[in-house]
């Protein structure tokens, strides 16, 4: 049997690279896209200011890019390393779009970065812009395949078990190019990174008025960023992530423990604005309800129900039940692949594999499964709701939060009045870290409520381990604490040390901070 | 539109393609990190060093991320069974490769001598660490890697890393490494101008002697190694099943390969005709050209490792018969055939606009360049 010690450290080491590797793609996403606006206002005008804003807002970018490349091969090495079952059982699908990542978007973003940033003197200005566009098509391309691969995992679609080769098989390439799931996580996730771009660049814009230091280039900086913001987070509201819970069991689970909807409620059903869950109980201790709303987000409709957590579970029950059917006949099939009578109940059952698989937690042999090994098995397939329903909401409230602060920006910079209001740019100064924060919360409840899961309903996370020591993920996890911390100290010191320069570190001699500079 | 046999085929040729793209654009800028602190005497030489990789090394750092993405899809099992058994083996090409962008791009950001010397031997690890490992590596799977599968085909490493320390793989490390030096050192010898294109020269001079002595070792002593080979039928068309076969070991066996057919030996001629092209037209000071044949040796070398081992890719030395093939360690036919499509659409796209960009930014990288562009330059 696995042990639980080894699958903890497994996941605990990706859970910190990953969420690690995040802190720097949501400023790449957006940041790319504010240095097009800038130097396309440039080119379109020939103003030297948004020449040089490219450029200093692109020093900054660069600072940031260099960590998420570092921290970005972790990831890709970390399927293999660490998951190695996981990689053999669905890497038929999941690689594909990895490998199609690189091909089609990685190539294109990091050749064109070389030149973004070493090409001003030798590329005419609009070959410079169609520069600055394919690096920043290269980085949201890069953003879709990977949620293509990560939309799989939550919504498993056209692929099929095969029993000969002991793994998921692709059925339809397409099909998992337009999940929907992965389709809703890309529109929700660049988004999110646009305006974690966006609050990067109206936060420091804000310090230079605050200190009135370079205004016409903060100013402008300043009600770009306000205007790109607001269209970007009402993008990231509006298209939130919960249009798409309504597909696919792995939504609705997740679905049910964000909202913490412990019963189906008659539909449309009632939305908690504020809850006490209690796990031990399965119910809420209070709840502040509003009518309605929760049918209304979650189906846009007001006839469908949402099945609430007693009722998944219900179903899981007979599927982990039909499951250990599958996983029996799997092992006289494996044994003797001309087994009729085998494959016929393997066919029957084959879409409860999955399920049947849970049980390899608690049981070498599925077959002798106690009803408090099954009991234990249907209460692991809902994630625990009180992180579920709090990250949540804090990462709604966050986005919210946010929508104000742009909209009253982007407000007073269009009447021209943002430098003067020291309050707003306080307020902006100090919003800085919100979006690193939503961005961290909406990963963990996309990615912690999928389990007991690495592929919904198909791979337990526990079987998808791969068999390695204890020591080694202990030895490693040290490791990657020391290089993360290490590396996290430089960058921010020198995001710091830049941002306070500011544009006179160009070198340009047009700006105030020339003179802090040199 | 090809049946699983020929996509099977036509992946072990791909694969080998990326890997020898990977050695030639990352490796040369690899080559150019081991150098870097003694072509780079003083602060400028070295910004001079760097700057001439500069704009190029991150787009050439992904042929490394799609040769990895490729062996995922196309040969998941190789990427599970090989990333997870050599796992501290990986975790040090991974934490090399940590310095190389925040080298590059935070190095020469600030004025201390103390910060950019540090960054330059964090260049340094970044460069060299990797093909040193890539080499061990494949001296290990040229020996065979202790592993096997269970009935539900998870994968069990059982050697230890130190294993992994012996002395073939250590020589196949040596050769990996002097054969990225030496091609790094003929990229930097065009770029460069005196006295730094001289130090790169001589550098290729060594380093090329290094690679062509150590490939040939490695060759003799391949004929007395136990090599693999598959005793039992195989259907190239069937589903992969690595356990479904049977192996027997024995000296020589890397060998069958060239006797069966004997145009083969023109792989390993191409590393020596190439490794001696090289140093010559580097003598000539036809730069451009010598590195035209270091690329040419490259595929010599690593196509000769891929040519020896055919059909194996990592045969297992504690159970033979559970080696990896390429008929049984492959995706399914469909996404073989997905892969292809993808590749053949992409590859020309990215050399196309890899070579633009090599061209818009030719030319010498001079002392004189890098002080004009104090604040931009790396």
């Amino acid at each position: 049997m696995i042990s639980e010690h080894l699958v903890d450290l497994s996941r605990l080491q990706f859970a910190a690279t990953a969420m690690y590797h995040f802190l720097f793609v949501p400023l790449t996403l957006g940041m790319v896209w504010l240095l097009v606006i800038m130097e396309s206002v440039y080119v379109m005008t020939g103003k030297v200011v948004y020449k040089d804003m490219t450029r200093f807002w692109g020093k900054l970018f660069g600072i940031n890019f260099a960590l998420g490349v570092t921290t970005g091969i972790t990831l890709e090495f970390q399927f293999g390393t660490n998951w190695a079952y996981y990689s053999h059982y669905v890497g038929d699908i999941f690689g594909a779009p990895l490998a199609i990542e690189g091909l089609m978007a990685f190539f294109l973003e990091s050749t064109f970065i070389g030149l973004f940033f070493f090409g001003w003197d030798r590329l005419s200005k609009p070959q410079h812009l169609l520069v600055t566009i394919l690096m920043a098509v290269g980085t949201n391309l890069s953003a879709l395949w990977i949620l293509i691969a990560n939309g799989w995992m939550q919504n498993p679609v056209g692929a099929e078990f095969n029993f000969e080769t002991m793994r998921m098989e692709l059925t339809d390439f397409w099909a998992v190019v337009f999940n929907p799931d992965a389709q809703a996580k890309f529109v929700h996730t660049v988004s999110a990174g646009y305006v974690t771009g966006a609050m990067f660049v109206l936060s420091v814009s804000a310090w230079y008025l605050l200190k009135g230091r370079d205004v016409e280039f903060a100013k402008r900086s300043f009600r770009i960023a306000a205007a790109f913001g607001l269209a970007s987070v009402c993008s990231v509201i509006v298209l939130g992530d919960e249009s798409g819970y309504t597909v696919g069991e792995a939504q609705q689970t997740k679905m049910a423990a964000l909202e913490a909807m412990w019963e189906t409620e008659p539909a449309p059903a009632p939305f908690n604005l504020v809850a006490w869950p209690n796990e031990a109980e399965q119910k809420n201790d209070w709840a502040v309800q509003i009518p309605w709303v929760m049918g209304l987000i979650g189906t846009r409709s007001v006839s469908k129900e949402i099945p609430g957590i007693a009722e998944i579970k219900e179903k899981n029950h007979h599927r982990i039940v039909s499951g250990i059917e599958a996983v029996k006949a799997l092992e006289r099939l494996r044994a003797d692949r001309g087994d009729a009578d085998a494959r016929a109940t393997f066919d029957a059952h084959k879409a409860d594999l999955g399920f049947g698989l849970l049980l390899r937690r608690y049981t070498e042999n599925v077959d002798s499964a106690t009803p408090e090994m099954i009991a234990k098995a249907v209460d692991s397939t809902i994630p625990r709701v009180t992180p579920m329903f709090w990250g949540f909401r804090l990462m709604v409230g966050i986005g919210f939060l946010m929508l104000a602060l742009f909209a009253i920006a982007a407000w007073y910079t269009v009447k021209g009045k943002c430098a003067h209001k020291a309050w707003l740019l306080k307020w902006a100064l100090w919003s800085l870290p919100l979006p690193w924060i939503a961005c961290e919360l909406g990963w963990f409840v996309a990615e912690y409520g999928r389990q007991p899961w690495t592929i919904y309903g198909v791979l337990p996370t526990h079987l998808s381990v791969s068999t390695l020591s204890v020591g080694s993920l202990y030895g490693s996890l040290a490791g990657f604490i020391g290089f993360y911390t290490v590396l996290l100290i430089v960058e921010v010191y020198l995001m710091v040390r830049f941002a306070r320069l500011g544009p006179g570190s160009l070198g340009t001699g047009r700006y105030d901070s020339d003179a802090i500079a040199h | 539109m090809f049946d699983y046999e020929t996509l099977k085929l036509i992946w072990w040729l791909l694969v080998g393609v990326l890997l020898v793209g990977f050695a030639i654009m990352d490796g040369h800028d690899m080559g150019v990190g081991t150098l870097l602190p003694f072509v780079g005497r003083s602060d400028i030489e070295r910004r001079v060093v760097i700057n001439t990789v500069g704009p190029h090394w991150d787009g050439n750092q992904v042929w490394f991320i799609t040769g990895g993405g490729a062996i995922f899809a196309a040969w998941p099992l190789i990427y599970a069974t090989a990333f997870s058994g050599f796992y501290w083996a990986m975790l040090a090409v991974l934490w090399a490769l940590f310095f190389r962008p925040v080298g590059f791009d935070y190095r020469s950001k600030l004025q201390n001598p103390t910060w950019r010397r540090t960054w330059d031997w964090g260049l340094f690890v970044g460069g060299t660490v990797p093909p040193i490992i890539f080499g061990v590596a494949f001296g290990n799977l040229l020996q065979g890697v202790p592993f096997h599968f269970n009935s539900l085909l998870v994968p069990y490493y059982t050697g230890s890393f130190w294993q992994l320390l012996n002395p073939f793989a250590l020589l196949c490390g040596v050769v990996s490494s002097a054969m990225l030096v030496f091609h790094g050192g003929i990229y930097l010898a065009h770029r460069t101008e005196e006295p730094l294109a001289a130090r790169a020269r001589a550098a290729v001079y060594g380093a090329g002697t290094v690679m062509l002595l150590g490939f040939a070792a490695a060759g003799f002593w391949v004929a007395h190694l136990d090599g693999y080979a598959i005793t039992s039928t195989i259907d190239p068309n069937a589903l992969p099943n690595p356990a479904a076969k049977e192996v027997v070991r024995h000296a020589g066996a890397w060998l069958s390969n060239y006797q069966k057919a004997p145009l083969t030996m023109l792989v390993p001629a191409l590393a020596f005709a190439g490794g001696v092209l090289a140093m010559l037209l580097t003598r000539a000071g036809r730069t451009g050209l010598a590195f035209i044949a270091s690329s040419i040796a490259i595929v010599g070398v690593i196509g000769t490792a891929g040519v020896s081992m055919f059909p194996f890719l990592m045969p297992s030395s504690s159970d033979p018969n559970h080696s990896l093939t390429v008929w049984d360690s492959v995706s399914s036919h469909l996404t073989l055939g997905i892969m292809l499509w993808a590749t053949l659409i992409f590859m020309p796209l990215i050399i196309f606009y890899t070579g633009w960009a090599y061209r818009v930014m030719r030319g010498k990288v001079t002392v004189e360049r890098i002080k004009r562009d104090e604040h931009s330059a790396y």
